[in-house]
């Protein structure tokens, strides 16, 4: 007999801004222990919180993008736990009345096809500090720069049906929230964290079996990993006769097995209300319209339009609108006057090599679009480009500054000067080809001897010949030219 | 001593320069020390002030609205310079790194800190006899309590050591200690006032509230430190209270008193002090009428739910972690950390409070009692809007049930404890500014009558009750 399973994730993410949720302190990462707090995120006596303006604008921003509905009221409640990691023995968040409800985003399931995954909630929190077991030997170490972090807290829908329709949820989820620029997602540095909702049932039944909850998942893979052991588990488990246990499972990576946290460590009774310090957080409609027509195109709309605007092939859209930084670098280079599909190779291949390495551009927008100029208008053959453009990526050992004349300033090279100073400029001067012509017809007589015969499809071998010889420099239409002229 | 504009004048002009107020200031603290008020004060910090003070030219002390004027803090709001330790064992020895907003305020308005003093450990309690470091005794009578939980503050002005104090209120730990004391205690409209730095009680009703030898010392003071913060989302953006010109009578204006306020069995004295509040009213061509607040009976029970569940997750930050003292428990792991340190660091008026919230919060009980609790809260407050709304100026009630009562008399029954706030804490409940005013004796002891004003309307009440002020000797027998 099978078995359905039923998948809800609870993903949290770190919010982009410069400084904390309810006080100024900085949110960058990696700084030593305890260098970015204040009285508000050490939680001393009397401080209060006061919250974050841009943090509430990036999650209704995450919202919108998530087709969520975002509540012109919504209300700061405290969750309250002790733990050594969090400072005033209560978290500020959101209970019954969240920021936003009710969304839904379409994923691409490898079982079902596309189909949309609801959104049930989303709320804004702080996030609290790091306990640090490995510092001090028999001792736990407290680390409170993450104390006070904003979070967003994205609740799915039970909608999930395997383990890798949640690892599809989760990585059109990322994609969503890198392309609104609300978190960065990072789930090394801990920018985005995933916990699992998972049960199982027979198919056609419609009410939920008994969950359980996986945490301790360091990446998406990882996930997938975890809710199959789990799924699996838990199959074995009801066949053998016994019944799942709503309890807390821990995934350990190393070993790739779940084992339940003890139960003394998760009987919480959060006891949440509304925090008196914070009056309810009220936003206008029209604030609200505002944050979702400055929502940036999302990756399918952008698809759509690179293939019905610019033409584009649907690999080729797929792949320049996934990420938002490569769109929108690409669209830079068309708006520089590229042909679109040249624009779409060139992005694809020389730009995505460097950028998937170190996830920057090698070379500016312009600078690229300067560069496919004098392909076309004949100054560098597309051979030398792609040497002009590793030149000036880098991965060349030459100098890209030029000095302008008498200022003593330096400015960058273009992409025309590049490739004289690498002796790239095309020839078509008929006699400087006529020599590279004469000598590689000199050099192929069987060739040649060939071609007169008939067999014509030997003239490109031959062009490529000439190519050679000159260091990729001779422009290939005189050559294909001159070839044929001298063997006619 | 002098009041607060006299020693401002004093020291602004050079004719009794700070350093002689911070001697004399020293020197009553000093005589001041039997009555248990200050948990602590140094001369040398006041020497220190006032010879700053002393050194700034005359145009510029000129400025400084409360120049030289010695004013005392109750011990849970915070400062750099000395403890803060809310009269509990957890925070002992705890120094604050940044002080409070009023004491910023009080500080660039030229006041000089005098002393901390003792509380109700955390503001719970309504006698101070519960601090971790013993009872305050009051002034006129050492067997009896000063009121609370902002006893220390009153009984040194009460005493004539300080013009003007701090303190602050949760459910009339300002103006009940006012009145069983004998001195001017005003409690502003909810967000008048930063709380930044006010260690936290119950944050929707905890507001710093000013003790003063008269009206015109205790208005001074809180103009000082009134206005919005942007540290404390709860303030209000409303501009700094200003004070209005003096009143000569209080024609035209309707004070109401409201039924449920003045039970049968009130005491005798309390009765004859508000009688006579209302004889003076009238002496000055104000109207006096009869209204009802009819949700009245539920305030001490709404409050005991309210204050308690913010107490019980304010405190939660104390657990040995971070500051404050820690005791480690005999298992050794961070339960035992928290056990040991929470329960040998709060006391038992502070642990009562915080499983009453932690109950009323629980899962299952939340509805039937902090749900409830909000409700009524707003139907309380709808009583007040209600009354003003229908041509009443001010409200007139008697501060407390009975003039100060016998140290030990109530502390091992803590709901006769909690009833000696029925009259002040529907006023925190409901946010609105509300004050009491000393109005005679009542065999040798004080009686206060409170006044109650429409929210932000703090100053008018402030004015209303300098005029009162003028034709009620406090010190007389009210019958």
């Amino acid at each position: 007999m099978s078995w359905e399973t039923v998948i809800g994730l609870e993903v949290h993410v770190q919010l982009l801004t410069q400084s904390k949720m309810f006080c100024g302190c900085s949110t960058r990462y990696g700084s030593p222990p305890n260098t970015q707090v204040c009285p508000v995120c050490l939680g001393l006596p009397g401080a209060l919180p006061v919250p974050n303006a841009h943090a509430i604008e990036l999650a209704t921003r995450a919202a919108l993008a998530l087709s969520c509905k975002v509540h012109e009221t919504s209300v700061f409640a405290r969750k309250n736990y002790f733990y050594p990691d969090l400072p005033k023995g209560y978290q500020i968040s959101q209970f019954d009345q969240p920021l936003a409800t009710g969304g839904g985003i379409e994923i691409e399931s490898p079982e079902r096809g596309r189909l949309t995954i609801g959104i049930t909630r989303l709320h804004v929190e702080e996030d609290a500090g790091k306990s640090l077991h490995d510092r001090l030997p028999g001792k736990t170490a407290i680390d409170l720069n993450r104390s006070g972090t904003p979070l967003a807290e994205i609740v799915s829908e039970p909608d999930l049906r395997s383990p890798a329709e949640a690892r599809a949820y989760l990585t059109r989820l990322k994609q969503l929230l890198l392309y609104c620029q609300v978190s960065d997602c990072n789930m090394e540095e801990g920018s985005l964290r995933v916990d699992a909702n998972i049960s199982i049932r027979r198919p056609g039944e419609t009410r939920l079996g008994t969950k359980t909850e996986v945490k301790n998942m360091n990446s998406f893979a990882n996930v997938e990993r975890a809710l199959t052991v789990e799924r699996d588990r838990q199959i074995k488990l009801v066949e053998g006769g016994g019944r799942v246990e709503q309890v807390t499972m821990l995934f350990n990576a190393g070993s790739g097995e779940v084992r339940p946290m003890r139960s003394k460590e998760e009987s919480h009774d959060y006891r949440y209300f509304p925090d008196p310090d914070l009056p309810p957080l009220v936003l206008t409609r029209l604030w609200i319209e505002q944050q979702h027509a400055a929502l940036p195109e999302m990756p399918d709309a952008r698809r759509d339009r690179f293939m019905t605007v610019l033409g584009l092939p649907a690999y080729d859209a797929g792949v320049l609108s996934a990420e938002r930084p490569i769109a929108d670098y690409y669209e830079a280079v068309v708006a520089e006057g590229t042909e679109p599909k040249t624009a779409a190779n060139w992005v694809m291949t020389e730009v995505l090599r460097g950028y998937n390495e170190t996830g920057q551009f090698a070379v500016s927008s312009e600078w690229l679009a300067g560069l496919l100029a004098a392909v076309k208008d004949g100054t560098v053959s597309n051979q030398a480009a792609k040497q002009v453009f590793a030149a000036r990526a880098g991965r060349g050992s030459l100098s890209v500054t030029v000095e302008m004349r008498g200022t003593g300033k330096t400015s960058e090279v273009s992409p025309r000067q590049l490739a004289e100073k690498l002796g790239l400029v095309q020839v078509g001067d008929v006699a400087a080809l006529g020599g590279w012509v004469d000598e590689v017809i000199a050099a192929n007589p069987k060739e040649v001897g060939r071609y007169k015969a008939g067999e014509t499809k030997l003239l490109g071998f031959l062009q490529g010949q000439v190519m050679k010889k000159s260091a990729g420099k001779a422009d290939p239409k005189k050559v294909g030219a001159l070839l044929a002229e001298k063997l006619r | 001593m002098s009041g607060v504009a006299a020693i401002a004048d004093g020291v602004a002009s050079g004719s009794a320069p700070a350093a002689a107020v911070a001697r004399d200031t020293g020197e009553r603290l000093r005589r001041a020390a039997d009555l248990n008020a200050t948990l602590h004060w140094s001369q040398e910090l006041l020497d220190r002030d006032a010879a700053r003070l002393d050194r700034l030219p005359p145009a510029e002390r000129a400025r400084l609205p409360l120049v030289g004027v010695p004013v005392a803090l109750k011990d849970n709001i915070v400062t750099t310079d000395q403890p803060t330790t809310c009269a509990s064992r957890i925070l002992e020895g705890y120094v604050s790194p940044y002080d409070a907003t009023v004491v910023a305020r009080l500080k660039a308005a030229g006041a000089i800190i005098a002393c901390k003093t003792n509380l109700d450990e955390f503001a719970m309690g309504s006698s101070t006899e519960h601090s971790a470091w013993g009872r305050v005794k009051h002034p006129l009578d050492p067997a009896r309590v000063p009121g609370g939980s902002s006893g220390g503050s009153a009984a040194l002005v009460a005493a004539g050591v300080v013009p003007a104090a701090l303190g602050s209120e949760t459910g009339g730990s300002v103006r009940q200690p006012a009145s069983f004391c004998g001195v001017v205690g005003v409690k502003p409209s909810y967000g008048r006032v930063s709380r930044f730095g006010l260690v936290a009680f119950g944050s929707s009703l905890d507001q710093v509230s000013v003790f003063g030898r008269s009206v015109d010392d205790a208005a001074r003071v809180l103009a000082v430190i009134s206005g919005n913060d942007p540290n404390d989302a709860t303030s209000a953006a409303e501009p700094p209270m200003t004070l209005e010109p003096a009143r000569r009578d209080l024609r035209g204006l309707t004070f109401g008193i409201p039924g449920e306020y003045v039970p049968a069995d009130l005491d005798p004295g309390v009765k004859a002090g508000l009688d006579r509040a209302v004889q003076a009213i009238q002496d000055l061509g104000g109207t006096v009428r009869q209204v009802s607040l009819p949700h009245t009976r539920f305030a001490v029970p709404c409050y005991y739910i309210v204050a308690p569940a913010e107490a019980a997750a304010n405190l939660a930050r104390y657990d040995g972690v971070r500051y404050g003292q820690r005791r480690v428990g005999p298992e050794g792991d961070v339960r035992a950390l928290y056990r040991a340190t929470r329960g040998q660091g709060f006391g038992p008026e502070v642990r009562r409070r915080i499983l009453i919230g932690t109950y009323v919060l629980s899962s299952g009980y939340y509805d039937a009692y902090y749900r409830k609790a909000q409700q009524v809260r707003a139907l309380l407050a709808d009583d007040f809007r209600k009354v003003f709304a229908a041509g009443v100026d001010l409200l007139l009630t008697p501060t407390t049930p009975t003039p100060a009562f016998k140290a030990g008399e109530k502390t091992e029954d803590p709901v006769a404890m909690y009833l000696a706030d029925i009259f002040t804490c529907s006023l925190n409940l409901a946010a609105l500014p509300a004050m009491s005013l000393p109005v005679g004796r009542s065999g040798g002891l004080p009686v206060g009558a409170q006044l109650v004003a429409p929210m932000f309307a703090d100053a008018r009440m402030l004015s209303v009750a300098a005029v009162l002020e003028t034709v009620l000797d406090a010190t007389r027998e009210v019958r």
